[in-house]
């Protein structure tokens, strides 16, 4: 193994800082920044703060997830502080940092392959240029992983974090990954600019959770690049409860005949939260399936903005793409922007999508009422079973149950 | 002990009178029907008397056990000791229903106070097993892809874990073929005590054959217009609401 930096990635590194400052930034009137708040794309540069050894303690005790992970990853400003793994030795599963030194040729093979088609080019081009670590996953050929690999990003203080995840899935395999972003504090404003690489090979299964729940003084970019081959299945989920801004941008490539994927999320924004959601479902190949379901539950002033597009290319014929956002409006103050859209190129194609934003209605209300439930309490009841919907297509009870910790959390806070 | 109704006038947000002047006490132990052609206001009684905020009462009262309840809120009437099937029950998509009969308990708890889930579930399993409810129910959404016989068997779950004072079934046999309505009926009649009443509101006689009622009432433009023994359902299935309208009756 060696132990300096492989000079592809460095070189990889400087032509992306040029990327970086060549691009110039998006700005009001940009078709995919549209009701985008486009103020908060400006941040100075971050400070990493240096933690005593009790405080590292402290923030690995706290980072508690499932019972029994299949491998579990504690990151603070993407340092690696602990790690644990129970996995198949022929599983490769390592910090970013060391799968560079370890597996250069493998990690050079799918690092941030993809073209960013969905706004945020340029702070891809600043996470290519910055990253220094995250996790690395090749599962390989016929390799079923039991449980869920659970990774902890932790930001603290006014950082900038760069956490990448790259997951590669051979033949027939198996995995779920969960990533878990949070603050070590509650009132230092910190920023994750996340990317995640998801490959899923031929007739593999890859599932991959994002619950985000940093403070809501810091901001997030997450951009989820995801490629599905032959009769492979992936399913990303992303839960959206922290921040006092996020932007997620999610692609999804079905490239091989019989490709499935999923694309869920559940967002649920009080005060003056913001989530902004950019999709698109790319259907290269023939005979792939995407099913896309947004739902976000917004309070307080909130906001939040999905656009998301199916695309359909001339060749991929029998294809069934489903896109379905869906929005809880919990006060008259809140703001909720869908801009659903069809690109479709092929023949022999089922295609639907839909955008709804509706009240909790008061017959809703009544019926739990004369049930002898408070109407605050019913209201509770309605918003989370709205997300308990999304949260169950994880079919995984761990998993269900983990993120659910974070929903309930959530509605405890708003109260 | 009784579930009294004295007066009770209610109109809709638009003034429209829907309501005009019902009179009726059930008292405990009994089972009373009303019956009544569609648009008498049979389904608005039983709302009015549960707190649908739709209906403004403009007159009259409702008392239970001797306590006004007209000016409380849906959910301390229900806490109250008031229940009321629905007509049409909602769907709660993502709760399930053992969460959602739980948080209806929880809600009859005192502060701090949690519900025993060993317990609870023992005896959620028996109660489902009189009504002849599979397990798998418990976590489905409430009333979510449901047949209108289970949706109203759920209700009728409902009604047996609260345990209420006073229970209002509002046309609960509309929708349910003849084998649904006797595990329907099973079920009510199971509830049947000298320390609970109970109303039926019901368009045809069908039901009274299986829950059988100490009083009918027939109610008609707002109005209780006619009272009687369990008899009087047979009458009215006879000869039809029209017999009503004889000057006899006016």
């Amino acid at each position: 193994m060696t132990t300096t930096i492989p000079a592809w990635f460095t070189a990889r590194q400087q032509a992306a800082q040029k990327r970086y400052e060549s691009i110039p930034a998006p700005k009001r009137g940009d078709e995919q920044w549209r009701f985008a708040n486009i103020k908060q794309l400006t941040w100075s540069a971050g400070v990493s703060p240096t933690l005593e050894a009790e405080e590292i303690l402290r923030v690995i005790s706290r980072s508690t997830g499932l019972e029994k992970p299949a491998a579990k990853f504690v990151f603070l400003n993407d340092d690696l502080i602990h790690s644990e793994s129970h996995l198949p030795e022929n599983a490769i599963c390592l910090p970013f940092a060391d799968a560079l030194l370890s597996h250069s040729d493998l990690v050079e093979e799918y690092f941030m392959k993809q073209e960013t088609r969905l706004g945020s080019a340029k702070f891809v081009a600043l996470h290519e240029a910055s990253v220094k670590n995250g996790l690395f996953i090749h599962i390989p050929d016929r390799c079923e992983i039991e449980g869920s690999i659970e990774v902890h990003h932790w930001i603290s203080g006014a950082a900038i974090s760069f956490p990448h995840t790259l997951i590669v899935t051979g033949k027939s395999s198996k995995v779920r990954v969960i990533d878990i972003f949070r603050s070590v504090d509650e009132t230092t404003p910190g920023l994750g600019i996340t990317y995640k690489d998801l490959f899923a090979g031929h007739n593999s299964s890859l599932d991959y959770v994002a619950i985000q729940d940093l403070n809501e003084v810091s901001r997030l970019i997450a951009i989820n690049e995801t490629s599905t081959s032959r009769d492979a299945r992936s399913k990303s989920f992303i839960l959206n409860t922290g921040a006092a801004w996020a932007r997620n941008e999610s692609f999804s490539q079905l490239i091989g005949p019989g490709a499935h994927s999923d694309m869920l999320s559940v967002s649920i924004p009080h005060r003056e939260q913001e989530y902004d959601q950019r999709t698109l479902q790319h259907h290269v190949s023939e005979s792939t399936y995407s099913d896309l379901l947004y739902k976000n539950t917004l309070y307080g002033h909130s906001k939040t903005v999905f656009s998301g597009l199916i695309s359909v290319d001339e060749n991929a014929h029998h294809t069934d793409a489903y896109q379905t956002c869906r929005n809880l409006l919990m006060t008259d103050d809140c703001e909720a922007n869908s801009m659903p859209g069809l690109e479709i190129n092929a023949d022999q194609v089922k295609c639907s999508h839909g955008s709804t934003s509706a009240q909790v209605s008061d017959e809703e209300i009544f019926y739990l009422q004369a049930r002898g439930i408070d109407p605050v309490r019913a209201r509770q009841l309605i918003a989370r079973g709205f997300s308990v919907e999304a949260v169950q297509r994880l079919e995984n009870e761990d998993a269900e149950n983990l993120v659910l910790t974070f929903v309930d959390a959530k509605f405890a806070r708003i109260g | 002990m009784s579930l009294q109704i004295t007066n009770l006038h209610a109109t809709l947000e638009n003034g429209t009178e829907i309501l005009k002047g019902v009179t009726l006490e059930i008292p405990a132990g009994e089972i009373h029907a009303i019956m009544g052609p569609n648009g008498s206001g049979k389904s608005t009684l039983s709302k009015v008397i549960a707190g649908h905020e739709a209906y403004i009462p403009t007159a009259g009262s409702i008392t239970l056990d001797g306590q006004d309840i007209s000016e409380m809120s849906i959910d301390a009437r229900s806490r109250a000791g008031i229940f009321l099937a629905f007509q049409y029950p909602n769907e709660v998509p993502g709760v399930s229903n053992a969460n959602f009969i739980r948080a209806a308990l929880q809600a009859r708890l005192p502060k701090g106070e949690e519900i025993d889930a060993v317990a609870y579930y023992k005896h959620l399993y028996a109660q489902m097993d009189l009504l002849e409810m599979d397990r798998k129910f418990t976590a489905r959404a409430v009333n979510e892809g449901f047949s209108g016989g289970e949706k109203k068997r759920n209700e009728i779950l409902q009604m047996i874990m609260l345990d209420p004072k006073y229970c209002i079934l509002d046309e609960t046999d509309s929708g349910l073929d003849i084998d649904a309505l006797k595990i329907v009926a099973k079920g009510v009649n199971a509830m049947r005590s000298a320390n609970r009443g109970m109303l039926l509101i019901t368009h045809y006689q069908r039901l009274l054959d299986y829950i059988k009622p100490d009083h009918v009432h027939v109610m008609a433009e707002g109005r209780i217009v006619k009272s009687g023994g369990p008899e009087l359902a047979l009458e009215l299935e006879e000869k039809g609401y029209d017999f009503l309208k004889e000057p006899a009756l006016a």
